[in-house]
């Protein structure tokens, strides 16, 4: 690694933690938001979190890119003075972000709340990603491993799909509201499907050089599965929009490409004798350890992504926290999960001592833990607030709050826990950083 | 067959982004008129999403508001806008402000219903919309 890549890797576990004390920060004051609105108000706090976390994943699976694609291979001079230059506008940017939000100027949409004009900025840096990673590509040979398909797709799509989350600048996009509405989603989802390409790629690369077996990534199957995935990234957002009176074929689309996710579910419970068999084979790796933790993850919220494609059931799920614990359970499940084993391997957490290994493996344990508790609680306060919200048709905000306070306090709490357990594992990510010059 | 698989995946999506962008509504929308377009950029500036939906869409700590002017009296709505709650502070917007915002949430308001009804629901488990 050299400095602009440590210093980048640094800022990227930064907003790690910050999106973790930001994240805890919010779930207590929303509990007792009477009494901190006027100094810990939701509409700041909320953006802060989000961001933080967005930007965590999107910088990590770059990074990754960058660091795995670039191994034993020449870096043409003028793609890394590009990459440089990209790099430092992008950290300069979530900076100037995250100034905005401290002074409460904000601007944009869902997810993406700061002031306009800085996506132009994040668009200029993205290109410029996209440019050092497809001149790697122009020299890979003819037969590429999957996962440089993966995170050229990922890639490729997070660039597309900003762009579309960002036509709401231009007026023609905002003359109807449900059409606006509709393309955000529409963008929104299909851009979580891009940086699941880049992260699931790095997933597989992973496994490629765990296992040391590199016809993992040329097989039939995972081919299949890439086109499974890709068809989910650019097809399967409808579940967002179900409620929105657009026109019924969009909702049959949505609904009929979401269930090819079954094929997926399906896979994963086939091949649990054979992720058994590897887990007992390289469970000593903590690089190893996060990937399993993250299968783990993907089959806890496809099950429940599952439920929530079917119209009928988000009915009732749509708008509730269910829709949180599948976010969280998904960023903090799959994605920092895979981003963290990659690291772990880069940054060669696994030579640590012993002593310093159980210590990493005790916070590991504690982020799983309370990321079950904290998963199971946020449904477990969706499901009331559906019950009282579509069955009973209590529609009085104020009326379904006690309900659901019993679950938010168990959800805030195993979230301090959540924070604990990442305290613990995180110093060993900037030792890793400090040593591997 | 990889690329020609990629490539007509990535044909079908511009195609479906074409359509989904003039044919998305299912009856014609409401002009957007200065005004409401004012409101709008209210309501972004101050991130009143972080805490209230549309069409269950954003924070969960205010209520949903889609169809808000058509079920509670709009005095009441600049209200809260004006005073603030025990939950929601008080953005200090002047009257001016607080028009606009309330013409943007009438505007929302009239292109749909947030809740779908029980007898939309169709067999196959998808939504009938009307």
């Amino acid at each position: 690694m050299d400095k602009l890549e440590r210093n980048y890797t640094r800022f990227a576990f930064i907003l790690l933690l910050f999106s973790l004390v930001l994240g805890v920060i919010t779930a207590f004051s929303f509990i007792f938001h009477e009494h901190v609105k006027d100094y810990l108000p939701l509409q700041q706090l909320r953006p802060m979190h989000v961001s933080a976390a967005l930007f965590w994943i999107i910088s990590g699976a770059s990074l990754n890119i960058f660091l795995h694609n670039q191994k034993d291979k020449t870096i043409p001079k003028n793609a890394l003075s590009i990459r440089n230059v990209s790099i430092v506008l992008w950290q300069i940017s979530i900076v100037v972000i995250f100034i905005h939000y401290i002074f409460k100027q904000f601007g944009g949409r869902e997810y993406w709340e700061f002031p306009g004009w800085i996506s132009l900025l994040l668009l200029l840096c993205w290109i410029g990603f996209c440019s050092y990673y497809f001149l790697f590509w122009k020299n890979e040979p003819n037969k590429r491993p999957q996962y440089i398909i993966m995170w050229g797709t990922g890639m490729l799509f997070f660039l597309i799909t900003f762009i579309e989350q960002n036509l709401w600048q231009i007026t023609w996009f905002r003359e109807s509201f449900l059409q606006e509405v509709t393309i955000q989603w529409k963008a929104n989802g299909s851009m979580v499907g891009a940086w699941n390409q880049m992260i699931y790629g790095t997933s597989l690369y992973l496994m490629v050089q765990i296992s040391g077996k590199k016809e993992i990534a040329f097989d039939k199957k995972s081919i299949v599965f890439y086109f499974l995935g890709f068809t989910n990234l650019l097809f399967n957002w409808g579940h967002h929009i179900y409620n929105l009176p657009t026109n019924n074929w969009m909702r049959h689309v949505a609904y009929a490409i979401s269930m090819t996710e079954w094929i997926l579910l399906i896979n994963i419970i086939q091949g649990f004798k054979k992720t058994l068999s590897e887990t007992l084979r390289f469970k000593q790796l903590i690089s190893y350890r996060f990937l399993i933790a993250s299968e783990f993850w993907v089959f806890l919220n496809l099950i429940l992504a599952l439920f929530m494609s079917i119209p009928a059931i988000n009915r009732y799920t749509h708008g509730t926290h269910v829709t949180v614990a599948h976010a969280m359970g998904t960023t903090i499940g799959i994605n920092s999960m895979i981003l963290l084993g990659s690291f772990a391997y880069l940054l060669k957490i696994d030579n640590i001592q012993m002593k310093q290994k159980k210590l990493f493996h005790a916070g590991f344990i504690i982020i799983q833990v309370s990321l079950v508790i904290f998963w199971l609680s946020l449904i477990a306060a969706g499901v009331f607030s559906a019950y009282e919200q579509t069955h009973l048709g209590i529609k009085t905000y104020a009326s379904i709050i006690p309900s659901v306070v019993t679950s938010l306090y168990v959800f805030a709490t195993a979230g301090l826990f959540m924070l604990i357990g990442f305290a613990i594992i995180i110093p060993y990510f900037f030792k890793g950083i400090s040593k591997s010059k | 067959m990889v690329k020609i698989t990629w490539i007509s995946l990535v044909a079908s999506f511009v195609v479906y982004t074409v359509f989904i962008n003039v044919l998305c509504h299912n009856k014609t929308p409401t002009p957007l008129t200065k005004e409401i377009n004012q409101g709008w950029e209210i309501w972004q500036n101050k991130n009143c999403q972080a805490c209230h939906q549309l069409y269950g869409l954003g924070g969960y700590m205010g209520p949903d508001l889609t169809n808000s002017t058509s079920k509670v009296d709009v005095a009441y709505i600049k209200a809260v806008i004006k005073s603030g709650t025990s939950r929601m502070p008080n953005f200090n917007l002047s009257n001016k402000e607080i028009e606009k915002v309330v013409a943007f949430l009438k505007w929302v308001d009239k292109s749909g219903h947030s809740a779908v009804d029980f007898k939309n629901v169709h067999w196959t488990g998808t939504y009938i919309i009307d």
